[in-house]
């Protein structure tokens, strides 16, 4: 019985379809930026023997006399401003550490937790003992970046009714230079789920809630619902979808408004259409 | 997660585990993981990349690099060196350049670049040559058999020619990744 069968083929470098229209200088550790020594040195790259030389490989980046390589990819390096979504390593006095794919780790402090019922006081020697009752070791949050100390360690801050701790949902982690900076990281997705992503990389994908309710998702989600089955259905194959293109190597950059819908061929029907770009 | 006593209040640490697969030889053959030789190999993939990497930059962390050989048949340093060299620089890790290693030996009066394991195990000189290409400068240079002097600069010309040819290869397979990851990105 004759079988039709499709045998893997190497994929063609996109770089020869899309062509040579890439004006960025692109480098690698070892490569001479420029022997001007009229530039600011800035990240990525070293001085040596009056040349600038990069130390990462990247595309070179100027502005007006600063030259910085911008790496392809990095840990997470904060600004204030970035959403991200964290995990709570370690319950230390005052203050939380949490994971946030950086290369130290973030400081929660207590002073930046929202307290329940919104008061505004002094945190006190009770609140500290309480601590654990809010985020024990292995939560997961969302915050925003508070500052940044000098040694690059980030502080976050809760002090919003759209941050805090998450309840039902999937992770999936990616490398934060896919994550372009946007207006606003919560997006509701027209499938059913909803989805906080991270500028470190972490991408929180929930079912959407009901109603909306202060912060992202319930702590006890209540499956029997048909319609939260649905959604946190919908959260699940979200997230295979979004780990199948970080595998293919899609490049997604988030942009909610341009859709690239998935070729029948290539991938499984029951996937929904996604909002990425690529 | 590294001990918080063994950090440097000014730069990176650069811890560095070496690992043989049971299968990597003809012979199949447990090692385990404290003994000698990954202890010491460890140890001379540790100076060769605090030699290389820009380790000013983090200050009180560690930078853990993690080799394990899967199929050995000589110069299994040198292939761990170059590994390692490219999976720091996918890692986004500041490095001074690349570091490109080669064993070279002497035998019958001639230089020979990138030993096998035959050759080795023949009980000649053999030389270990970790380069930085750009400057020239040397990383490592490692050797525990007797050579006469007059040789050396012939064995050591082999080995720095064969890594420059490595350096012509791992530079021209990642500008062509930064290529495609810089399209990919827009």
């Amino acid at each position: 019985m004759a079988m039709e069968m499709r045998l893997p083929v190497a994929r063609k470098p996109l770089s020869e379809s899309v062509g040579r229209d890439t004006k960025k200088h692109l480098v690698v550790p070892g490569d001479t930026i420029t022997t001007d020594t009229g530039f600011m040195r800035g990240h990525g790259t070293y001085m040596g023997e009056e040349k600038l030389i990069a130390s990462v490989a990247g595309s070179v980046e100027r502005v007006n006399k600063l030259i910085c390589v911008k790496a392809l990819k990095t840990r997470y390096n904060g600004e204030v401003g970035d959403i991200v979504v964290g995990r709570i390593t370690e319950v230390q006095q005052k203050r939380w550490k949490v994971e946030t794919n950086s290369r130290l780790d973030s400081v929660l402090l207590l002073s930046s937790m929202n307290l329940p019922g919104g008061e505004l006081r002094r945190r006190s020697a009770e609140d500290e003992l309480a601590m654990r009752g809010f985020l024990q070791e292995g939560d997961l949050i969302s915050a925003e970046v508070q500052a940044v100390f000098s040694d690059g360690a980030v502080s976050l801050h809760t002090r919003s009714l759209k941050y805090g701790k998450l309840g039902q949902g999937v992770l999936v982690q990616v490398s934060p230079s896919l994550v372009k900076r946007q207006k606003t990281h919560f997006h509701d997705l027209p499938c059913g789920a909803s989805v906080i992503l991270g500028n470190n990389g972490f991408i929180w994908i929930y079912p959407t809630p009901e109603h909306k309710e202060e912060g992202a998702g319930g702590f006890a989600a209540d499956l029997e619902t048909e319609g939260v089955r649905v959604s946190t259905e919908a959260s699940l194959r979200t997230s295979s979808c979004l780990l199948l293109a970080m595998k293919w190597n899609w490049g997604a950059l988030w942009s909610p408004g341009r859709t690239l819908r998935v070729p029948a061929a290539e991938a499984p029907s029951f996937l929904p259409s996604l909002a990425v770009s690529g | 997660r590294g001990s918080r006593a063994r950090a440097l209040p000014d730069r990176a640490l650069v811890n560095c585990q070496y690992s043989s697969a049971t299968f990597s030889t003809g012979e199949r053959k447990r090692r385990p993981h404290g003994d000698r030789k990954s202890c010491e190999m460890g140890l001379q993939l540790r100076q060769t990349f605090e030699a290389a990497i820009l380790t000013q930059l983090h200050p009180r962390s560690q930078i853990d690099i993690y080799v394990q050989v899967l199929q050995a048949d000589g110069g299994t340093y040198a292939a761990c060196v170059n590994a390692a060299t490219l999976a720091v620089l996918d890692a986004g890790v500041p490095m001074r350049d690349f570091v490109c290693a080669c064993s070279a030996g002497f035998v019958d009066s001639t230089a020979l670049a990138d030993l096998s394991h035959v050759e080795e195990a023949a009980g000649g000189p053999q030389l270990a040559l970790a380069l930085l290409p750009a400057s020239g400068q040397i990383a490592l240079l490692e050797m525990d058999a007797r050579l006469h002097e007059d040789h050396l600069e012939s064995v050591l010309e082999a080995a720095a020619r064969a890594a420059r040819d490595v350096h012509t290869l791992l530079d021209r397979v990642v500008r062509q990744h930064v290529r495609e990851a810089s399209v990919l990105l827009g």
